[in-house]
């Protein structure tokens, strides 16, 4: 046992309340490092779908069906206008019901076909894309309309237009708040807690449950890993707006 | 099938009425253009000059009347407005170029993903085109690091990477300093003079009086008075344009 490990199981001797076990145990650092890679596979995946699904709304919300239009409303008005918590519980327990099964790897039990982590990404990918989607269309509307109409004027359609004129430009505009929604989902990452899906939070938890001596110290290191992931995504976002900079343009 | 020759006017207008909401702004419009041919329009502000051109692309739609382009009616609810917009360039007063593209890419744009050029053959006519408005060694400038009359000239040569054939005009000297419009006025001349069919709205009198075939002038949403520039500026019968020229000469 190296004297790193050492000191540490010597201060849990000396402060009971400091147990630092999972820098010694290796059974608890895996819980630990396990749950620390669903949260930033979740983030990463609901952070990507978000995103689409704002970039994708904001484009039908500027459909020429009123229809359309409406059920783009309509989806922003629930998701946004609900909380992530009973939407998680509502998608896993209520909606988990109806979805198909299958026969899992042991050939007898059945096993739903979208699994815990499966539902806490679609609920909160749709959660952050109802923001998003008012985002980038803030974005869109800051693009004046003469622009939009030289584009078509060229002969583009109107599906060119946005995606190689008014999206590419809106963004520009849409970046900050769009960083701000972000560090938000992946925060709310960890009320799929709620339905059991093995991210840092769940992890820890347990841990501090089988080893109460461990709760300070495991509270702690959350802290500093929502602070280094939010950290890594802010720091991605702004060197993003970076290289996104026109020349003369916009300042 | 559309029966259209050369020989037939390019842009025929008959009769147009065009309302926003209560607001009439064009009030029976006719007008033939011949291919070749430099027209100017030219009248009091909010006069319908502007809507005018802008309804022959169809980026305004009409109440009445109709207008053909080489003889195919362009306010036909069937017909495809994007094909349309392919055979007419429009240069508008704001310039309005794509600011996040650089001037090559603005010029390459259009006929990358309409005409579906190759970026090879694209990029070759684009530095063409740069070369021709006088803008080579600027192919990598934003446009937000260039002039009102160097954005001009670049949205002239945008314009014309779609191979029109016709060219709408809006008023594209309006936003600019007195010493760059020169530079776009020549840029437009050197046009007109390889035969291009040129629509233009303008306030610059000694331009139109030298460069256009045809001169209109429009007043409340009508064409008071139309002739050659020699009849027009010398021999102006209407008392309305006789107080125009009045003012602006």
């Amino acid at each position: 046992m190296s004297s790193f490990e050492e000191f540490f199981i010597q201060l849990a001797v000396d402060f009971p309340r400091w147990n630092f076990i999972w820098l010694y145990d290796d059974l608890q650092a895996d819980r630990i490092l396990s749950g620390l890679w669903v949260t930033v596979k979740l983030s990463l995946a609901c952070v990507s779908l978000s995103v689409v699904i704002g970039v994708v709304g904001a484009m039908l919300q500027g459909s020429n069906s009123s229809r359309v239009r409406a059920l783009v409303q309509g989806y922003i008005q629930f998701f946004r206008n609900t909380p992530p918590l009973v939407q998680l519980l509502f998608f896993y327990f209520a909606l988990g019901q109806f979805t198909p099964t299958e026969v899992g790897p042991d050939g007898w039990t059945e096993q739903p076909l979208i699994t815990n982590v499966g539902w806490a990404i679609i609920a909160l990918s749709l959660f952050a894309g109802a923001f998003n989607v008012e985002i980038f269309r803030a974005g869109i509307e800051a693009i004046p309309y003469s622009t939009r109409e030289a584009a078509e004027s060229l002969g583009m359609s109107q599906r060119q237009t946005f995606f190689y004129v008014t999206l590419p430009l809106s963004l520009r505009v849409s970046i900050p708040a769009l960083n701000n929604n972000l560090v938000n989902l992946v925060k709310t990452t960890t009320q799929a807690y709620a339905i059991a899906v093995p991210e840092l939070l769940y992890e820890s938890v347990s841990v501090w449950n089988d080893y109460p001596s461990a709760q300070n110290p495991t509270m702690l290191l959350l802290f500093l890993a929502y602070l280094t992931l939010v950290g890594i995504l802010v720091f991605c976002m702004n060197s993003w707006e970076k290289s996104m900079r026109i020349p003369g343009y916009g300042h | 099938m559309i029966n259209w020759s050369p020989e037939q006017p390019i842009v025929s207008i008959h009769n147009v009425h065009k309302s926003f909401g209560p607001l009439e702004v064009l009030k029976g419009v006719s007008m033939d253009i011949m291919k070749g041919e430099v027209i100017c329009i030219i009248g009091p502000s909010g006069s319908g000059k502007s809507t005018l051109i802008r309804c022959i692309n169809a980026l305004n739609d009409i109440q009445g009347g109709s207008i053909t382009l080489e003889g195919q009616e362009v306010h036909d609810e069937k017909l495809d407005k994007l094909e349309l917009r392919k055979k007419v360039g429009m240069v508008f007063q704001q310039y309005n170029l794509f600011p996040h593209k650089t001037v090559l890419e603005n010029v390459m744009m259009a006929p990358i993903k309409v005409l579906k050029e190759s970026k090879v053959e694209a990029q070759k006519r684009a530095l063409e085109l740069i070369k021709k408005v006088r803008l080579d060694g600027k192919e990598n400038s934003y446009p937000g690091e260039l002039s009102g009359g160097q954005q001009q000239r670049v949205a002239i040569a945008r314009s014309l990477a779609m191979r029109p054939d016709v060219m709408l005009f809006d008023e594209v000297t309006a936003a600019l300093d007195p010493e760059t419009v020169k530079e776009v006025l020549i840029t437009i001349q050197d046009l007109a003079a390889e035969g291009m069919t040129c629509i233009l709205v303008t306030h610059e009198m000694a331009f139109a009086r030298e460069v256009a075939d045809h001169i209109y002038f429009t007043d409340r949403g009508v064409i008071v008075e139309h002739g050659s520039p020699k009849e027009f500026f010398d021999n102006a019968s209407d008392p309305r344009t006789k107080e125009f020229l009045s003012q602006v000469l």
